[in-house]
Order: structure tokens, then sequence, then C-alpha cells
């Protein structure tokens, strides 16, 4: 079926109006091959209309107050003050035996944490909430997922520039290893954006899926090393840090940041794993339900 | 049948087309409910032949009207040439920036301002920013909203709404035009105002499709209309002959009221 599209897209003339740079398009509507559209053509319009998905980041974070003083004080005091919340109730129940060092780890393991899960639930609400337009315009639908990670990674931004001084301050090591916070950054990325295609699809067909989010995401952050330290978890729970899709990633993130060491092959590897994987899934499941979006909501 | 002979190239080809789809019976979907029903294997998701096996042209310039009754397939039809909701069945060729205003218009969060709904609207459907920003004023001026562009649109009223959606349809210069049930927005004025606009649409060379329950505006506005019935293609003719076939089907006869507006 793509094929033939292609064929008869070239062999028709041109479209005869060229008045202005947009008349190009010869657009041909054709059933869906297993429900999902000519992948090529998706992502080449989705990549044209990437200013929607920016532009909408840009002006939800707007009407958060992103943009002043205090809005920013609060991304960042925010996180922050949960961090010192956990630091103090891990370091009673462990009866007083946590150095500063594991407020730095806590730190970036809070902040992690926060970037993916604002970017789930921002994305669970993405597609839903963007009604009239999906049943007024066809456009790409992954660009509403696309935004919610947007708005999540410009929020978790600022907090990387509180963890700095914190980390020199408690006189935590630093080296060429903290360079691989580049690609564990991305992972997060590419594992928060199929989270949110996940998601935002789901809660089309169980509108409920938002208010079990809160559950599912606590239920996630205790089960991963952040508020404690991954080689500290007894034998009989190590098992989980492979399962977590973010185990592996976080146990990599604290060594890394907190105390600039290369993160193991494997570590990498589970990390990568789960972040492709979420990528992929999510993608495919997404595209292949959007169709259903214009008659669901 | 009656097919019209096309006097120039076709901007929309509708070839066997069929749409169907499934949608649910609840009104709000969820969770709680799928897992509670799951012992009982109650049918909740009903499918749709909203089109079924339909074929038409339209030639570029030309003003085509669509009737037919309520959930006759209208404006699924209308959808599926948008590429709202594309075909399950047949081949839909469209040559040309379409620009759509289906019933429920612009404004899809209400908590931004009319500025930004318009902007992300047009960023949606295609549009690059510089073009956008060049638009703006017109669009703003032509449906009348001034300083409540900056306001949210939650403080517009019905009309409001209406007014801008159809001012950021008309002005985007689109080569090809889909209009759902929208001819009666605003008040009389603005209702005036628009149809004026329309007319000026049609007489350039504009590509237009119009689903209306105003046969009237059919008859003045269109040089071909089509008849669906349940999801159907019943006539494609003149309109004229359209709109007397379909309302004597309706048997209510041709009164001011029918004309007019339902």
């Amino acid at each position: 079926m793509n094929e033939d599209t292609n064929v008869t897209t070239a062999a028709q003339p041109q479209p005869h109006h060229r008045e202005n740079d947009f008349a190009e398009q010869h657009h041909v509507y054709e059933p869906h091959l297993v429900g999902l559209p000519p992948l090529g053509q998706y992502l080449r319009e989705a990549w044209r209309r990437r200013s929607f998905a920016q532009e909408l980041a840009r002006t939800k974070l707007r009407a958060q107050n992103f943009n002043t003083v205090f809005g920013q004080l609060w991304l960042v005091l925010n996180p922050l003050l949960l961090a010192a919340v956990y630091f103090i109730l891990i370091d009673i129940i462990r009866g007083g035996g946590r150095d500063e060092d594991f407020f730095a780890h806590l730190m970036a393991g809070i902040f992690a944490y926060y970037f993916v899960s604002g970017a789930v639930r921002n994305g669970t609400k993405s597609v839903v909430s963007g009604g009239r337009l999906i049943l007024n315009t066809a456009f790409p639908r992954v660009l509403l997922p696309v935004s919610a990670v947007i708005i999540a990674f410009k929020r978790f931004v600022p907090t990387v520039v509180v963890y700095v001084p914190a980390h020199l301050a408690l006189g935590l090591p630093v080296g060429p290893e903290q360079l691989w916070v580049i690609p564990l950054v991305a992972l997060l990325v590419l594992m928060a954006t199929g989270l949110a295609m996940i998601v935002a699809a789901l809660q089309v067909y169980f509108r409920d899926l938002k208010n079990l989010m809160p559950y599912l995401l606590r239920a996630w952050l205790y089960s991963s090393p952040v508020l404690y330290y991954a080689h500290e978890m007894p034998e009989r729970y190590r098992f989980l840090l492979d399962i977590n899709p973010m185990g592996q990633m976080l146990a990599a993130w604290s060594g890394v940041i907190n105390q600039a060491q290369a993160p193991t092959s494997h570590q990498l590897l589970v990390a990568a794993a789960w972040a492709f994987g979420f990528l992929l899934i999510g993608f495919f499941y997404f595209v292949s339900r959007e169709r259903d979006f214009a008659v669901r909501l | 049948m009656i097919s019209l002979s096309a006097s120039s190239a076709p901007s929309i080809v509708v070839r066997d087309v069929s749409v169907t789809y499934k949608t649910t019976l609840e009104r709000r979907p969820t969770l709680r409910n799928a897992l509670t029903r799951m012992g009982r294997r109650e049918k909740v998701v009903r499918e749709v032949e909203a089109v079924k096996n339909v074929s038409f042209d339209v030639p570029s310039g030309t003003v085509l009207g669509v009737v037919g009754a309520n959930g006759a397939g209208k404006s699924t039809l209308v959808r599926a040439i948008a590429g709202i909701l594309p075909p399950t069945e047949g081949r839909i060729d469209v040559f040309g920036r379409v620009s759509t205003l289906l019933a429920l218009g612009v404004g899809f969060n209400r908590s931004l301002t009319g500025r930004d709904n318009v902007r992300l609207g047009g960023l949606a459907a295609g549009l690059d920013r510089d073009k956008l920003e060049e638009k703006y004023d017109e669009i703003v001026e032509f449906a009348e909203l001034g300083e409540f562009m900056d306001m949210p649109m939650r403080t517009y009223s019905s009309g409001m709404y209406g007014r801008l959606a159809f001012s950021v349809a008309v002005n985007m210069d689109p080569d090809i035009l889909l209009i759902d049930e929208a001819m009666s927005v605003g008040d009389a004025r603005f209702r005036r105002k628009s149809a004026n606009r329309m007319r000026e649409l049609c007489s350039q060379a504009h590509t237009i499709v119009l689903v209306s329950h105003a046969l009237g505006s059919i008859r003045e506005l269109c040089d071909q209309a089509i008849w669906m019935d349940h999801g159907v293609l019943r006539m494609w003719d003149e309109p004229e002959a359209v709109v007397d076939a379909y309302t004597e089907f309706l048997e209510v006869g041709q009164d001011a009221v029918t004309l007019e507006d339902v």
C-alpha cells in the first residue's frame, strides 16, 4: 500500500496552485496498513511542525509562571525541600547514620526522577486536553506528548544548575567521568518520551488513569535507588534494579554525578535497553491508536 | 448517479471511500469500568459505518455543498477529506493546502488566550511562524475581537468563539476550504459579513466544501451539491436539483424555515 502511494504521487501532475509556499502539497489519504500511517511521511510531517511542540510547551510554561523569578525559584525550591525532607526522614530511620554525600545523591536522584515523572504526568493529559485541535486539524499527534516532555525538560534544567554549587560545597569529586551525564540524560529523555506517548494514548481509553498515576509514580520512586544507594540494596531485592526501568539508570546516574565514576557496561546496557524499548513501544502504540483519537475525544 | 463534467483539474478526488470507526458507548470510559465489566461480556464498543463506498470529485474552483440529515456521514466525510479521519477503504486525493472550519472551531485550550490559540492552531496546521505573524492582524481585524485576543478563551461567548474560528479559517489563504455547519456564527451583522466573505471566496478560484443545513446558502453559494443519506451518496448534481430532491424527501416542503436555517 505504501509503495502504491509513492508511485502514484510521483506519476500525478504537480499541484496547479503555486501562489504560496504551502500550496505544494498533494495529500493522499488511504487506509492505514495495520493501523499505521506511512511512517516516513509521518515523521517528516512531525519534524516540519516541530515548532508547534516547542510553542505549545512555551505557552504552557508561560501560563505556569515559568518565566518569572518566583516561578523559577519555586521550581528549584520544591525538589530541594523534598530532598531535605527525605534526608531527615531517612536519617531518622537509619539512626543518624547518613553523611552529607547522601544529600547530594538524594538531590541528583530526585531531580532525575522528577523529570521523568513530570513528563509522564504532563503526557497523560496531553492528548485529552488537545480536544478541539485534534477534532479540527490533521497533524501528527505525537507532537502533543513530545511537547509534554519538552515542558518537563525545561523545568529540569534549572535544577541541574542548583546541583552544581551543592556538589562543590560538599567537596565531592570532579572529573571527566562526569561527562557520562550527557548520554544518561539522553536516555532519560528517550524513556520519558516513550512513556509519555504510552500514557497519553491510554488516557484516551481510560480517563481515570490520571488519578492512578500518582500511586504508580510513587511506587516507582520507592523502588528506585533514589532514597537509598543501589549497592545498599539487600541481595533479595537486587532484581528490582534490572526490572525497574529506571533502576540501573539511576544507579549509574548517582555514580557518575556524585562520585565521578564511569557507569558499568551492565548499567548502560540495561538502561539503554529500557529507554529504547519504551521509545519504540510508545511510538508504535501511540501512532497505531492515533486515528481513534478524533472519534474518542 | 449523475456525473458532472469536470472542466478543470480536480482539487479533491474521492474514490470508493468508506469510513468506519469504533466508538465507545460509555460517557467517560474508565479503567475501573473496564475491569468491573470484564466478567460480564458486556459490549460497550460500537462500530460505526459512517461513510459507505462514496465517490465524487471536486473540480478546482468549485463550491460543493453537502446536505443530509443528522448522522448521514457528512461530517465524517469532511473529516476524511481533511485527513483527520483517514478512510478505511478507498482513496482520497487532495491537491493543495486545506483549511478546515469544522463544527467545533478553534480554541482547543480555554485557559490560553485567543492569540495563543490562533498561533498554536496555525502551527499545528503546518503554517510557518512568519506567515502566521503576517496573517495575525487580518484575523483579529476580521473577527472584531480587539483586546479580547489577549484574554483567556474561557471568557469568550460562543459567538466570539465562532467568529474567531471563521476568521482563522478564511484568512489563512487556503486552496481548499472545508466548512462544516459554521455559517451562522455571531450576531446578525457578523453573519452578513461572513456571508459576504464566503461569497468573495466562492467567486475567487477557491475550492470549497460546505456542509450546511441552511439550504438557502447551499443554493446560493454552491456550484454543485451532494446529498448524503445513511453514509451513502444519494445524489450528486446541480444544487437546485439536489436541494429540491432532498426537501421533497424530507416531505417538509420548502418553507422559509428550512431555507433559512434549522
